[in-house]
């Protein structure tokens, strides 16, 4: 059985942005980068998938520049067994679609039975390229999954509607699914994990062999929002704050009355 | 310019998001037409032609069949914006019909200023302008972001509408969230809990303000995804909806989600080490600081009062 996970290198949401000269992308110098959260879920469940199917090979796939290799080494401690890096510095420029079609170039021949795939990453957050790859190669697929079983080629999957409900959906391989919170806890790699995933293969393709297609769209700008104003901002030593907290909850709302 | 609005249904119920992708055409000033896979007796409040296919023989989800009787119904009506709403139905089935039609997506749209489409990034730290390169686009807007004024009305003018594709998954019926729990719905204050808290035994401190306050304890999703606390106290769009009259939001980072389950709160304020954090928007107070230093602190002083 061969499996595909993708995966993206995305800021530390809590980083303090800065925009680039152009204005139309943060800043990528200074930030602190990590596996895009969704993706996260993504690669625990092809791992634990591996370990519960006999035979399995796990590819992780991520398309970026060199950095993202330190984030490839870590989904290849947690139990992926290959790595293709598609080497791209301005992968951050391309929009879902060119993104999807790279990704579909290089699972074309590959008859992966089952793809995973965040549902969404955190930065530009589109939610496109999981289901944009499956419709190009022509697979079906089912997105936000918070719950998968695998049993004889058969899926069983939980969509995550709103309001907490959830759709049970079964389809057959090969599939793709878009992985959402809740779908698992991923694993911490440990220490002797880390080590063997230095010696796992780890190749990088360059970008222009599989990127055949022209965007059709793009960031014009980026920016800050406004504030809505109003807004009250405190900072200062804890007692303090906490004084003029109580202060205000007196004043603008019944509850300490 | 025309849209095509495409409504939602849902366990025998048209979704009231429908109505924001009319309020969204309103906005433009556009024409529209609306597409819906639903139930002649539940139609929407809608003055326009609605191509209508039953949910009875077509089901409620079947992306490879609703797909195809909406390219028919594109093909048709030739929208220059096929339109959805940001939600598990919109972002499943807009990507396979972007890409049908070789049309560019913009996802989670929350204004349109001068005809281009904004969308949050970064957790909505940021904000980003996106140009189309294609003439037909599809969007799919975040839910709230437009909102119809006064009452919905009209009565639509039905096209019924078929196909024969072929199903490529197989819906086998929807589970219930859990009940029981807490109704957050009902307490005049809350105090929640994000990821912030660091770790479960730190969910005490803000019990503790809860209690102080007489009110109920709250959580984002993480604290309850990792079972720190029960589903029942998930506030956001996959949790509960709550308007009490104070709440307290401690490191919880403000993410859309959170924010459309506790935006209509009276007072909101939130603790956080971030100054930058998105919660700062709705916040009528931010305070920054360590929850871990600032909640022990208000709560012995609360107590005190
Ligand atoms: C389809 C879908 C549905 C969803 N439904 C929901 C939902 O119903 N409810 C929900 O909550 N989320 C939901 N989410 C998840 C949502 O997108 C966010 O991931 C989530 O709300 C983040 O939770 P958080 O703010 O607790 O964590 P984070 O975003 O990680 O934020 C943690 C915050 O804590 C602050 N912090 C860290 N340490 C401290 C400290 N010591 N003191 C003070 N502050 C600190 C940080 O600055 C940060 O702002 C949904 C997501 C999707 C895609
Ligand atoms: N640069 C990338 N490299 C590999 N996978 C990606 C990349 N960008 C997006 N993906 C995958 O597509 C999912 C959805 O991304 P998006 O459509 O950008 O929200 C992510 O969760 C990843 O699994």
């Amino acid at each position: 059985m061969k499996i595909l996970v993708c995966i993206k290198q995305v800021p530390d949401m809590e980083s303090k942005f800065k925009l680039n000269s152009e204005g139309n992308w943060y800043d990528n110098s200074d930030l602190a980068w990590r596996m895009n959260e969704y993706d996260e879920y993504a690669v625990e469940q092809a791992v634990q998938l591996k370990t519960q199917v006999d035979e399995a090979d796990l590819t992780v796939l991520s398309i970026g520049p060199d950095r993202v290799k330190e984030m490839m080494k870590k989904a290849l401690a947690m139990g992926c067994d290959r790595g293709a890096h598609i080497s791209d510095d301005d992968s951050f420029k391309k929009d879902p679609y060119e993104i999807a079609s790279i990704i579909a170039a290089f699972a074309k021949d590959k008859e992966f039975d089952l793809i995973f795939t965040g549902m969404q990453s955190q930065d530009r957050g589109s939610g496109q390229v999981g289901v944009l790859v499956a419709e190009t190669l022509g697979i079906p697929s089912i997105t936000t999954i918070v719950d998968f079983a695998f049993a004889a080629g058969q899926i069983t999957a939980k969509r995550e509607l709103e309001g907490g409900i959830k759709a049970l959906i079964k389809t057959t391989a090969p599939a793709l699914l878009t992985c959402q919170l809740g779908l698992n806890t991923p694993r911490y790699p440990t220490l002797p994990n880390i080590m063997k995933a230095k010696k796992k293969e780890l190749l990088s393709i360059p970008v222009a062999e599989l990127h055949k297609v022209a965007s059709k769209q793009e960031t014009a700008r980026m920016y800050f929002p406004e504030k809505r104003g109003g807004g009250l901002v405190l900072e200062g030593a804890v007692g303090n704050l906490a004084d003029q907290l109580i202060k205000i909850l007196k004043d603008k709302t019944g509850v300490l009355a | 310019m025309k849209t095509l609005l495409v409504a939602e249904y849902r366990d025998g119920k048209l979704l009231n998001s429908s109505y924001e992708l009319v309020a969204f055409a309103q906005q433009l000033g556009a024409e529209s037409a609306m597409f819906l896979v639903g139930a002649e007796s539940v139609l929407p409040a809608y003055n326009g032609t609605l191509y209508l296919a039953d949910v009875g023989k077509y089901g409620e989800y079947n992306p490879a069949v609703h797909k195809q009787l909406l390219l028919d119904v594109i093909a048709k009506e030739q929208p220059d914006m096929v339109v959805f709403s940001h939600s598990s139905y919109g972002w499943d089935l807009a990507p396979r019909i972007a890409l049908a039609l070789n049309a560019a997506q913009i996802s989670e749209v929350v204004d349109i200023i001068d005809g281009v489409p904004v969308a949050p990034a970064c957790n909505s730290k940021l904000r980003r302008d996106v140009k189309a390169k294609t003439e037909q686009i599809i969007l799919t807007l975040q839910g709230g972001a437009f909102g119809l004024e006064g009452a919905p009305n009209g009565t639509p003018t039905v096209v019924p509408i078929d196909t024969d594709v072929a199903a490529q998954v197989e819906f086998c019926g929807y589970e219930e969230a859990e009940a029981g729990g807490v109704d957050l719905s009902r307490a005049e204050v809350i105090v929640s809990a994000g990821r912030g808290i660091g770790k479960p035994e730190n969910l005490a401190i803000i019990e503790a303000l809860a209690k102080a306050l007489k009110g109920e304890y709250g959580a984002s999703r993480p604290v309850v995804d990792s079972e720190w606390a029960d589903h029942s106290r998930q506030v956001g769009t996959t949790g509960q909806t709550v308007s009490p009259k104070l709440y307290i939001a401690c490191g919880i980072s403000g993410a859309i989600q959170h924010l459309a389950g506790m935006k209509k709160s009276e007072f909101v304020v939130a603790i956080n080490t971030d100054k930058d954090a998105p919660i700062g928007e709705v916040a009528d107070v931010l305070i920054v600081a360590d929850l871990k230093e600032f909640v022990p602190s208000l709560t012995a002083k609360i107590q005190a009062l």
